[in-house]
């Protein structure tokens, strides 16, 4: 996240035009998909029509017309209020995308048109916007890449920092898991020849702008249940402001139409109504924020769900590659000529293994050692070893401990027994043992052992208080997975996985009713990420892999998973909370307008009227003020969503009860108090 | 008055004491574990056979649902015409004629219902043949209904993945030859030899010390005044109910019809907890229950100790606390804690007049009846508990950051929108009857009917509305007891309270049966460290809260309109 984001909530810019949204959003088409702001809608409607007949017959049946004015400017300032909310968590989302799409604006693009079979393929240069999905261009250092694609000839080192913020390039290489390449970024270095991957307008960011902007967005489940529980409740409110005329007839008490609404206007879920849209859209905003793209809202929530997380070891626990750590030479040869042994081997070496023996052997050791009229033998998976051949004829092989046990016994060598016990032992530590022969003959063991990343322990023991189990998936044999998993604190690992091993693993923790969330790149990846309830695809994968999954890391960070759960159970504790708090809220309101409802006719309920409010109007009015408030004032924690504290599902609900339960039966008697206190000087 | 007090704690404590094996074999029973009643299963066997049932065929939610409301609509067909020509039909000694077609609509529903709302008085309303044949037949199958219902929900909360919910007639059956039939001998036996009648003989008469001819109705009573409790009923062979010392002759029929009209609310608590295997679960709900118990019965037993304070205004003392309405041999510590009970469950009988219980005992008996689920009416007691914990796993769950779940079983719009109606219902009922009456009261005091709705109301003010709101919320509950004065035997009340029983009985049936077959189809997600633990005392207290706040938010108003603003006034 180095990328510079706008963490401010309200952008003045924003502001602006999120006020003018407000009012477009009063539309009551747009209104009734939200049925408890439509009812308040309504509800202001009517006081409009009551405000005016007082006005103009100047009759004060229904209290005198500044009263009638006032609460009708406060009913509309409450719808104002949630559509605004609505509007600036549709801005910033939108802001979000929109500088993400920016980095994709009109760029050239150097097309190559394939003109028939007599000529050659002819470059022209058109417009980014013109290339369609096939249509394939090539890039030359200092390009910016015009659109999303798939290489398919070349290699190159790509600045990817417009999208991820990371400075360090990347390498892209056509047919490999790391084919895709991004919009916006820059080639740095070498020519690559990309197929467009999307038509124009159909890439994910556009359509997660769609979603954000409420084209496209459909109502997740949980907020589809949220709703109708909501509307219920207000058609309770309906039920008891609707009874409460006759039995104010009863008890001969006048209510007035004002008094009517108010009541009502308090009673029904304005708070948890108003935001409630704007809650779902900040979820997405937030993943946007740690650089997530996903498909739809559901996702996001899912991932709030998920109760078996596949991680690759290699990138996620250990820091990328292994590293040699320890020598362990044969009996019989001594220790200094093996690890100059090794250090020969590995001179030419350049895989992140081959660089770490070096380093481990010294300088003093590497810089005696010549490899003049030496040839590298590279590894292959057939051989499953590499090395060196020096000029006088000596081979120096390192590889498996079959493979090289087997080379040594085609020779008629022995394998030493001492050398196995080390090669068991490494293993069972979690190692690898690499053995190195000279001329067939086994010299000894190279010791490469995993890093597990720092803090990386912390980050599962939380993942295990929210509930969700660790799986590490890695090709390495049983014994070594094992040896990690324990270290790294994982609960479970796939151990020699085949990708089809995680698609088995995903379907079997399905049938038993969990969730399951993965993270891949690769195209043998995207069966399993279409499996997973939460697929969350790297953005360097291949096409078929961001196709698979329902999400997509900008960053191609493999820990991102840990940060979406997290996303996702906030999106649903925010909605909780705020329904908890807006329905507490209304025992206050009871208490301030009851009470102001009869007082007239029962003078007894003065002793209900606890808040001890300072006449009938101001009651009623400070009700409806403390209403339309709170909403704005939540807006903040509807964006940036309830913070998520694994400390166990009881122990946060007794804490989400206290803070938001109690405290909002709380909060509105002081807040309604003192809003008496400034009104009582009027009313 | 200590001694009084002590006398309620020893009921309540007898009560668990008895209610504990009883759960246990209640589970039992609805297992098919050998149990020391197997000697009725021939007779079982004979009753599926002459009804062609077969009690092994499995049934979904939507079977059982068919059966039950089947079999209830028969019975409601025969009760309404039984009622209507008893007075040509056997056991009518005493010559009371036939109910008019609205009395017998409102009885027969109320029957059915298992309210026993009572429109009618026992002595000269109906004959010995209806008593038994239709309203003692009635409180006992009707009890055995919810007693069914709730075994079925119970069942789909046990299994993991399943539409294969048991055998409703099975369940209905035992519920009535396992369960009800041999505790209602035992109590009748015990009530008979307290004085209760238990002959066919019609009114009997005496020659009173002053010199009156006094005539006593009485009759084959014993039997359906055990039922009358133990199936949570309440509707009495007298018109004075308990309070009649002929029905609740002493103190040691007191306690045992206190006793009976809990015992099988709290031991199905218990019965859940064995049957699905979920003790701690059922520990949680029996605890909170309780609480909410407590909470409207000790205010309820200190302002009836503490007596009138109207009275104490005119310089009367009351060291015997507040004794209108009441029955000496009770007190008001007893009658208090008999008014609580018997309006938390469903029951409905009295034995003191709710209508004289100070403002404070009304609200609390009103509270009582609009939770409905403090322990609650057999087998539907749990129903309703239900929906309010559907409420509170939806909003704790959402709280927690997880998609709601309750026992492995994902809640999801279909369910909520269930619950969410059925908790819409009550409201709904009570308001808008309560709303329909005072509106004619108000607007058509002289409308032109058998009774004049000005006539509707001994008491004016608050209290005639708290009589009026205490009807609806009755008949709604299916709880059957009456704040009386109030003139309900018309075609007015007959009628609406007639439809709010029928829908305040049914629907929260249905609704939680519905969900329950719906929920046990899912697929089954076993528990983590992130799962909600719905038999925590956190959870516990959430839906203590659930209920609270609905029922608060719900009925405040009406509340303060009636005994709220009585208390206040009278202080």
């Amino acid at each position: 996240m180095k990328r510079n984001k706008d963490n401010r909530l309200f952008p003045a810019e924003l502001v602006k035009e999120s006020l003018k949204q407000s009012f477009v959003k009063l539309n009551p088409r747009l209104m009734i998909k939200n049925p408890v702001m439509f009812t308040v809608e309504i509800g202001t409607i009517v006081m409009l029509v009551v405000t005016l007949y007082a006005m103009i017959t100047g009759n004060k049946e229904q209290g005198s017309a500044a009263y009638n004015l006032l609460v009708f400017i406060v009913l509309f300032l409450t719808v104002l209020f949630a559509n605004f909310a609505e509007a600036i968590a549709e801005a910033r989302g939108k802001a979000q995308a929109e500088s993400l799409r920016k980095t994709r604006e009109e760029t050239p693009a150097k097309l190559i048109q394939a003109v028939g079979e007599i000529f050659t393929n002819e470059i022209k240069i058109v417009s980014s916007s013109r290339l369609r999905k096939g249509d394939v261009f090539v890039c030359e250092p200092g390009d910016i890449v015009p659109a999303d694609g798939e290489i398919i000839k070349g290699l190159a080192s790509i600045d990817e920092s417009a999208i991820t913020g990371e400075s360090a390039p990347v390498i892209r290489e056509a047919g490999g898991d790391k084919s895709s390449v991004v919009g916006g970024t820059k080639v740095l270095s070498d020519r690559i020849t990309v197929q467009v991957s999307t038509e124009p307008g159909e890439s994910f960011l556009d359509k997660m702008i769609a979603l954000v902007e409420g084209a496209s967005r459909q109502k997740t489940p949980n907020e589809i249940a949220l709703t109708i529980l909501l509307a219920s409740f207000t058609l309770v409110f309906i039920i008891v402001c609707v009874t409460l005329k006759p039995f104010a007839d009863y008890a001969q008490t006048p209510i007035t139409i004002a008094a009517f609404i108010s009541l009502f206007v308090c009673l029904i879920p304005t708070t948890i109504g108003g935001l409630l849209s704007a809650i779902g859209i900040a979820g997405m905003d937030r993943a946007l924020r740690a650089n997530v793209i996903t498909k739809s809202g559901k996702a996001v929530e899912t991932a709030g769900d998920v109760d078996v997380l596949l991680l690759d070891k290699t990138g996620t626990i250990t820091i990328g590659n292994r590293k040699a750590t320890n020598f362990y030479a044969t009996n019989g040869v001594v220790k200094e000529e093996f690890i100059r042994l090794c250090a020969l081997s590995s001179l030419s070496d350049d895989t992140p293994e081959g660089k770490s023996i070096v380093e481990l052997a010294g300088k003093d050791i590497v810089n005696k050692l010549s490899t003049d009229g030496a040839s590298m033998i590279k590894f292959t998976a057939e051989t499953r070893s590499s090395g060196i051949d020096l000029r006088d004829g000596t081979r120096i092989r390192k590889g498996a401990y079959d493979a090289i046990r087997n080379m040594a016994a085609n020779a008629g060598n022995d394998f030493p027994a001492e050398t196995l016990a080390w090669v068991q032992t490494i293993s069972k530590n979690g190692g690898t043992p690499l053995v190195v022969a000279l001329n067939n003959k086994v010299q000894g063991v190279i010791e490469l052992q995993d890093i597990i990343k720092p803090g990386i322990q912390e980050r599962f023991e939380r993942l295990r208080k929210m509930g969700v189990k660790t799986v590490m998936v890695t090709g390495d044999n049983p014994l070594t997975a094992k040896y990690i998993a324990t270290k790294a604190g994982v609960d479970d690992f796939i151990a020699e996985a085949k990708p089809e091993d995680k698609m088995h693993y995903i379907k079997k923790e399905q049938t038993e009713g969990r969730l399951v969330a993965m993270m891949g790149d690769g195209t043998n990846d995207a069966p399993a990420l279409a499996q997973a309830d939460v697929g969350v695809a790297m953005n360097s994968g291949t096409q078929a892999a961001k196709e698979a999954g329902n999400m997509v890391d900008l960053d191609n960070d493999p820990t991102k998973l840990i940060e979406i759960v997290e996303i996702g159970k906030q999106l649903l504790m925010t909605r909780g909370t705020l329904t908890t708090f807006s329905i507490a809220n209304d025992v206050a309101k009871y208490f301030a307008i009851v009470p102001a409802l009869f007082i007239a006719s029962i003078p007894a309920l003065q002793g209900i009227n606890i808040m001890k409010l300072h006449s009938p109007e101001s009651a009623i009015l400070s009700a409806v003020i403390f209403n339309a408030i709170i909403i704005p004032l939540l807006i903040p924690l509807a964006l940036r969503g309830v913070a998520y504290k694994p400390i166990g599902a009881s122990a946060l609900l007794r804490r989400n009860l206290l803070i938001y339960g109690v405290g909002g039966i709380i909060v509105p008697f002081i807040g309604i108090k003192l809003i008496d206190l400034v009104v009582s000087v009027f009313f | 008055m200590t001694t009084e007090i002590l006398g309620v704690i020893v009921t309540y404590g007898l009560t668990l004491l008895l209610a504990w094996p009883l759960g246990k074999y209640i589970a039992k029973v609805f297992n098919g574990d050998r149990t020391m009643l197997d000697f009725m299963a021939p007779m079982e066997s004979l009753f599926y056979k002459l009804s062609g049932i077969n009690p092994r065929e499995e049934m979904n939610w939507k079977q059982h649902l068919k059966a039950l409301l089947t079999i209830n609509l028969v019975w409601f067909v025969y009760a309404f015409f039984v009622l209507i020509f008893q007075d040509h039909l056997p056991l009518n000694p005493d010559g009371n004629p036939g109910q008019t077609p609205d009395l017998a609509f409102n009885t027969a529903i109320s029957f059915v219902v298992n309210c026993n709302l009572q429109h009618y008085s026992g002595e000269s309303g109906v004959s010995y043949f209806s008593q038994l044949f239709v309203l003692a037949f009635l409180q006992f199958v009707s009890a055995a209904t919810g007693i069914a219902a709730l075994v079925v929900v119970l069942k789909a909360l046990r299994e993991k993945t399943t539409d294969k919910l048991g055998n409703f007639w099975e369940f209905f059956v035992k519920s009535i030859t396992r369960l009800l039939l041999p505790l209602s001998i035992v109590m009748a036996i015990i009530l008979a030899f307290n004085g209760t009648p238990a002959s066919y003989k019609g009114k009997g008469s005496y020659v009173s010390m002053q010199g009156d001819t006094v005539n006593v109705s009485r009759g084959p009573a014993a039997g359906m005044i055990a039922i009358k409790h133990l199936g949570t009923n309440g509707g009495g062979w007298f018109g004075a109910n308990s309070s009649h010392p002929l029905e609740n002759p002493n103190y040691i029929t007191y306690i045992t019809e206190m006793v009976a009209q809990v015992i099988i609310p709290i031991a199905m608590i218990f019965a859940l907890g064995y049957f699905i295997r979920r003790k701690k679960f059922a520990y949680v709900v029996f605890g909170i229950m309780t609480i909410g118990m407590l909470c409207l019965l000790i205010p309820t037993i200190i302002t009836e100790v503490n007596g009138n304070p109207a009275i104490a205004h005119m310089g009367v003392t009351q060291p015997t606390g507040a004794m209108e309405g009441k029955e000496v041999r009770f007190g008001p510590a007893g009658s208090a804690y008999w008014s609580v009970v018997t309006t938390i469950i469903s029951t409905g009988s009295v034995n003191a007049w709710h209508d004289s219980t100070m403002p404070v005992s009304g609200l609390m008996q009103l509270l009582g009846m609009m939770i409905n689920s403090f322990y609650g009416g057999c087998g539907v007691g749990f129903l309703n508990y239900f929906v309010y914990i559907i409420i509170a796993v939806f909003i704790s769950g959402l709280m927690v950051g997880r998609t709601p779940e309750f026992m492995g079983h994902k809640l999801e719009a279909r369910e909520v929108k269930i619950a969410a109606l059925i908790t819409l219902l009550s409201p709904f009922l009570i308001l808008a009857g309560t709303a329909l009456s005072s509106y004619v009261l108000a607007h058509h005091p002289d409308a032109d009917w058998a009774v004049k709705p000005s006539a509707w109301l001994n008491n004016p003010g608050y209290h005639g509305f708290s009589e009026m709101l205490y009807e609806y919320t009755s008949a709604n509950a299916n709880n059957g007891s009456g704040f009386e004065g109030l003139g309900d035997n018309n075609i007015f009340w007959n009628i609406t309270t007639g439809f709010v029983l029928i829908l305040g009985r049914f629907l929260p049936i249905i609704g939680p049966l519905a969900i329950a077959g719906l929920l046990a189809k899912k697929k089954y997600i076993p528990a983590s460290a992130g799962t909600l633990k719905t038999d925590s005392l956190t959870f516990g207290v959430v839906t203590l809260a659930v209920i609270i706040i609905i029922n608060a938010l719900s009925y405040f108003p009406a509340l303060t309109l009636g005994p709220i603003a009585e208390y206040l006034s009278l202080h």
